[in-house]
């Protein structure tokens, strides 16, 4: 019987010819990730240990994202904590304010995560890497004190679920659509435990910044993982990346899967989440009339070159609504400076939109970007719960950056094709 | 060691913002975050939870985020358990990890009412509703995991194995 891509790296991983969903594995980790809210609390458990050294200091990568630049004296303190532990154990990869990125953006862009890998990382959102085709998961702080001790970490072998995306993307649908939409359908839960691996003809078109949001989302619907096996595409990202070897894995043709959803991209249109859940989704053109106070672009989600670019595109010469404020937010120095060569940056603040440094800052309600009372976003984050961006009173609403700039312009949700 | 207490409903996909806002991750004190707990689904929760009190939701608990700070908050505010229909992955990892008891069972998440007292046996995974005179029988865990709780928490468990040069 066939493994799936996920199988096949969990088994090189815990030593073992082949795996099973439902087995229980202790798998090699190759990357363990945290940031300025989680890696703290970890480095304090692993220091109840007494070990003098972390297992691997190359293997560690510690990003100061969520509430920096440090937003008030307890979040320096964080910052300032997890700073010291990285020069402690002489982390090889931790990426002060000035030369970071927001963590997702950041690792594959430096090439740390690459393809056949099994990362954990204290952040829900570590399953973006997935869409290098490696094994990637969110953890807590114990399992990333646990792994930053020995190297390994325990996983139950999940269960597939198989995603076809069929035909053509039309215009202005991009991976966000894809994957909201995909939520929208299985719900919440509806890939809860279990591995989600992209594939189809939508997916092979799909640019690698496409494939990181469908892959970042993964968690939204209760996944383990999201998994997209490497192509072209992966490869020639990863080669001008790469500092070490990697290994290219690919599901067998008669791989088992518990489930096997088609969907034909040629009939989407753009995707809105409507609060408080990210399953609420509707097309953009059934969203009504919804007033919307403030846009967010950005955060691990999309906040890649690609997602600037089409922004861009649509707020070029145009101004953002007088009622609206609009926060853009380049996910790494990296893409902030490219964004500033190709005169995006230029774009944006002729049209009346503020320009941030990365940071996670405005998704989880952290700082640059909190909503009042009563307050609407668009934002293309990942997450609309209750309070999510502020207020328990406000409201977020999930949306691809195209139709995030569209609304920023029309001062209510509205689609690209409504302001251009 | 039995659990008891009284009980408190929350409903389905209950999120790790809910349980405690990001607002209240400039720090990972505990006692700060069992001020906040559960505090976005309802504000009065962190004034009227009394040591013991049982937690009861129903699908998906837990979803979201990875903060550890969540079953945290939940363990600091006192809390003796958290029984669910479901619990999202990360959550249910966290709470084996830190040590804060978790029962996962659609049919007691479903027939326990707000304020039933329950009695609950993590050994066997029993969950006994004093209050209606019915039990309920939770999903076990796989003998690792019990091997886990049994050591005390995850990092219990890998300090064994450091002591004996296993890392």
């Amino acid at each position: 019987m066939g493994m799936t891509i996920t199988e096949k790296i969990l088994a090189d991983h815990a030593g073992l010819d082949g795996v099973e969903p439902g087995q229980l594995i202790n798998a090699r980790v190759d990357v363990v990730l945290g940031n300025d809210i989680t890696a703290p609390l970890a480095f304090k458990e692993f220091e109840q240990l007494g070990l003098d050294r972390v297992f691997d200091r190359d293997k560690i990568v510690l990003v100061p994202d969520h509430f920096t630049p440090n937003k008030d004296i307890k979040s320096a303190e964080q910052a300032r904590a997890l700073k010291e532990y990285a020069r402690r154990y002489q982390i090889t990869n931790y990426f002060e304010v000035g030369r970071m990125g927001i963590e997702h953006c950041l690792l594959p862009e430096k090439g740390l995560v690459l393809p056949g890998d099994v990362v954990i990382g204290a952040d829900s959102h570590t399953c973006t890497y997935g869409a290098l085709g490696a094994f990637a998961t969110g953890v807590g702080s114990t399992d990333m004190a646990a792994a930053m001790a020995t190297g390994e970490v325990w996983f139950k072998v999940p269960e597939t679920i198989k995603l076809v995306y069929h035909g053509k993307l039309p215009r202005w649908v991009s991976g966000k659509d894809l994957i909201l939409h995909t939520i929208g359908l299985i719900g919440v839960d509806g890939a809860r435990y279990m591995a989600m691996e992209f594939t189809g003809e939508a997916i092979d078109n799909l640019s690698m910044d496409g494939r990181f949001t469908m892959a970042n989302m993964a968690i939204e619907a209760g996944g383990k993982n999201g998994i997209i096996a490497p192509d072209e595409t992966t490869l020639q990202y990863v080669r001008e990346r790469a500092g070490r070897e990697y290994k290219v894995y690919q599901s067998d043709p008669d791989a088992r899967y518990a489930r096997v959803i088609e969907i034909d991209v040629s009939k989407l249109e753009p995707v809105v989440s409507f609060p408080h859940l990210p399953e609420n989704t509707r097309f953009v053109s059934q969203a009504g009339h919804v007033d919307i106070h403030q846009v967010v672009i950005g955060s691990c989600t999309n906040g890649r070159m690609e997602d600037l670019r089409v922004a861009a595109e649509i707020l070029k010469g145009k101004k953002v609504h007088p009622d609206v404020r609009a926060i853009i937010i380049p996910g790494t120095q990296a893409i902030y400076m490219q964004a500033i060569k190709e005169g995006l940056v230029e774009i944006f603040v002729e049209a009346g939109a503020a320009v941030s440094t990365p940071t996670c800052g405005p998704c989880l309600g952290g700082h640059m970007g909190i909503l009042a009372k009563g307050e609407r976003a668009v934002a293309t984050t990942n997450r609309n719960f209750v309070g999510r961006m502020g207020h328990p009173e406000s409201e977020v609403y999930l949306a691809s950056p195209a139709v995030a700039a569209a609304t920023a312009i029309a001062g209510r949700i509205a689609g690209p094709g409504e302001v251009l | 060691m039995k659990l008891y207490g009284k009980t408190w409903k929350f409903g389905n996909d209950v999120d790790t913002d809910a349980i405690i806002p990001a607002r209240y991750l400039s720090t990972s004190d505990p006692a700060e975050l069992a001020k906040h707990c559960m505090e976005d689904a309802d504000p009065s929760f962190p004034q009227k939870v009394q040591p013991g009190d049982i937690i009861v939701a129903g699908k998906n608990f837990g979803c979201g985020s990875s903060r550890e700070h969540a079953p945290i908050a939940i363990k600091a505010a006192g809390v003796g358990a958290v029984i669910a229909a479901s619990f999202a992955r990360i959550f249910y990892r966290n709470a084996i990890n830190i040590g804060l008891p978790i029962f996962e069972s659609p049919e007691a998440a479903e027939a326990i009412q707000e304020g039933d007292v329950v009695q609950l046996d993590p050994a066997t995974g029993t969950v006994h509703n004093v209050s209606r005179g019915e039990t309920y029988q939770a999903t076990p865990f796989p003998e690792f995991m019990r091997k886990l709780m049994e050591a005390g928490g995850l990092m219990a468990y890998v300090a064994e194995r450091v002591k004996k040069g296993g890392a």
